[in-house]
């Protein structure tokens, strides 16, 4: 038995844009998010720039016991959460919450709680930390948050899998409700790193750029973090019709691959499985898909081998779609990216508006590919991909069509 | 001076590429000695620690790095100038 899928609510909060109209409308402005870091110790770092969420006080949308319990990721989760469940107009109670879950991805969890506390503990030497660090800096905290708020008694964890979280969670919701295991699953993921901790690991890499995510283009030095949280609903095809929900979008396949080879370095293999998998799942022939939203970091080593991988897996119908990477406006959000960057997906297939790649300076003759160079396109798309690759080597890659 | 800072330099490249100090040649390349890019970005920051400088190093483009990795001999003299710039 297998279930049409379809998403009937979208929400957001990331550096573009505190809801989805503000984020797609920056979007299609090819606005940059990216802004000097608003951190303490910044003056410590190396890096000093990010995409952080602007303009925000979690007072305004949270009492104090709720931030007790509230990490930052915690809080973009329910935010965007309360967007996407408000546009698809459900309330859930009965077997419909029984058989109704989450599966969020993060890959930080509450850093930002583990950071200050640590600090507490390390730096001013306290021996005493607040009782609820526990539950508020755990990497299921948001699922749990989201469940427990709307009464989805049904199936719900969280994924890590790094840059790929979001785009495997949103997998695995997709096959729950295919599989007839579940008929609405909320899921995206969400990730707040821009911590001091946070961005000194980083740092520790070396790929990160001090000064902006120029994917694709021959002047790129690297990535820029992002933070924020993409909260989507998806649900059985049947059982939105019935109820005369709005349709954004068809989930229509989904791929998972690992290379199985390096840690940190991306394989070009790996990436052309994943993406060849998920047209296979969906039916979905290479001609059809006119977008696609790239896992484009910004990196040396990212983005020529993804753009190799597509080349590998489209051949001449290559030259045919448009990739862009929409990281250049509101950065990396890590285990929150693909969700985020989901929303370009949607905005390509109803609004038939190409998301750009902005930043881009210079052609890179090893991402020869039509990357929507700094302003947004019209166009008419029948199918869309998000890529994510992931360090590790784990792959996801979703497919979405036009609203059946 | 420069000889203590060659044999510290050399060290850390040879326990990064599992060999002994004496196996390694001024005139290897990190790809002779097998050292990859995370192992070059491990090199790097442990050579921070042990001359306490700071590198400058973009694994995006290490060409276009004023720290030049070419060879032991050039990361030899890089950090040599690093550590003389610093005091």
């Amino acid at each position: 038995m297998s279930h049409r899928v379809v998403i009937t609510g979208a929400g957001t909060i990331n550096a573009l844009g505190h809801d989805v109209p503000a984020t797609l409308e920056a979007m299609r402005e090819g606005r940059c998010g990216i802004g000097p870091l608003d951190i303490r110790d910044v003056d410590r770092l190396a890096v000093k720039i990010g995409g952080q969420v602007t303009g925000y006080d979690e007072h305004a949308h949270f009492n104090r016991q709720q931030i007790s319990l509230y990490d930052r990721f915690t809080q973009f989760t329910l935010l965007a959460a309360r967007e996407a469940l408000g546009q698809a107009g459900l309330s859930f109670s009965g077997d419909m919450a029984d058989r109704s879950g989450v599966v969020l991805g993060t890959s930080g969890g509450g850093l930002n709680t583990q950071d200050e506390n640590y600090r507490a503990v390390y730096e001013e030497g306290k021996n005493r930390v607040h009782p609820f660090i526990v539950p508020k800096l755990m990497n299921n905290a948001a699922a749990s948050h989201v469940s427990m708020e709307w009464n989805l008694r049904g199936p719900s964890f969280t994924v890590a899998t790094a840059c790929a979280s979001s785009n495997h969670a949103m997998g695995q919701a997709y096959q729950m409700i295919r599989s007839g295991m579940a008929d609405v699953m909320i899921t995206g993921g969400s990730e707040s790193m821009l911590c001091f901790g946070g961005v000194k690991a980083w740092e520790g890499l070396r790929v990160m750029s001090k000064d902006a995510c120029r994917p694709f283009s021959a002047t790129r030095n690297g990535m820029v973090q992002g933070e924020g949280a993409g909260i989507f609903v998806f649900e059985r095809l049947d059982h939105a019709k019935k109820r005369g929900a709005e349709i954004l979008a068809e989930v229509a396949g989904f791929a998972m691959s690992s290379d199985a080879s390096d840690i940190v370095m991306p394989s070009k293999q790996g990436a052309a499985r994943a993406i060849a998998g998920a047209l296979r799942d969906g039916g979905i022939d290479r001609g059809q898909v006119g977008y696609i939203n790239a896992h484009g970091t910004g990196t040396a080593a990212n983005d020529k081998t993804e753009c190799a991988a597509v080349a590998d897996v489209f051949g001449a119908q290559a030259d045919k779609l448009m990739l862009s990477s929409t990281k250049s406006m509101h950065g990396h959000l890590i285990g929150g990216t693909g969700a985020v960057e989901l929303l370009a997906c949607i905005m390509a297939l109803r609004d038939g508006v190409i998301a750009p790649t902005i930043g881009y300076e210079e052609f890179d003759p090893e991402c020869a590919l039509d990357v929507v160079p700094n302003e947004a396109r019209e166009a008419r798309v029948e199918v869309a991909l998000s890529n994510a690759f992931a360090f590790g080597g784990l792959n996801a890659v979703l497919a979405l069509k036009k609203a059946p | 001076m420069s000889d203590a800072i060659a044999d510290k330099v050399i060290a850390i490249i040879a326990e990064q590429a599992m060999l002994e100090p004496s196996d390694v040649k001024s005139e290897h390349t990190l790809e002779d000695l097998g050292i990859d890019s995370l192992g070059l970005v491990e090199s790097i920051f442990a050579i921070e620690e042990a001359f306490d400088i700071s590198v400058p190093f973009n694994a995006n483009d290490p060409s276009a790095s004023d720290f030049d990795i070419s060879s032991v001999r050039s990361i030899i003299d890089a950090v040599a100038k690093l550590v003389k710039d610093q005091s």
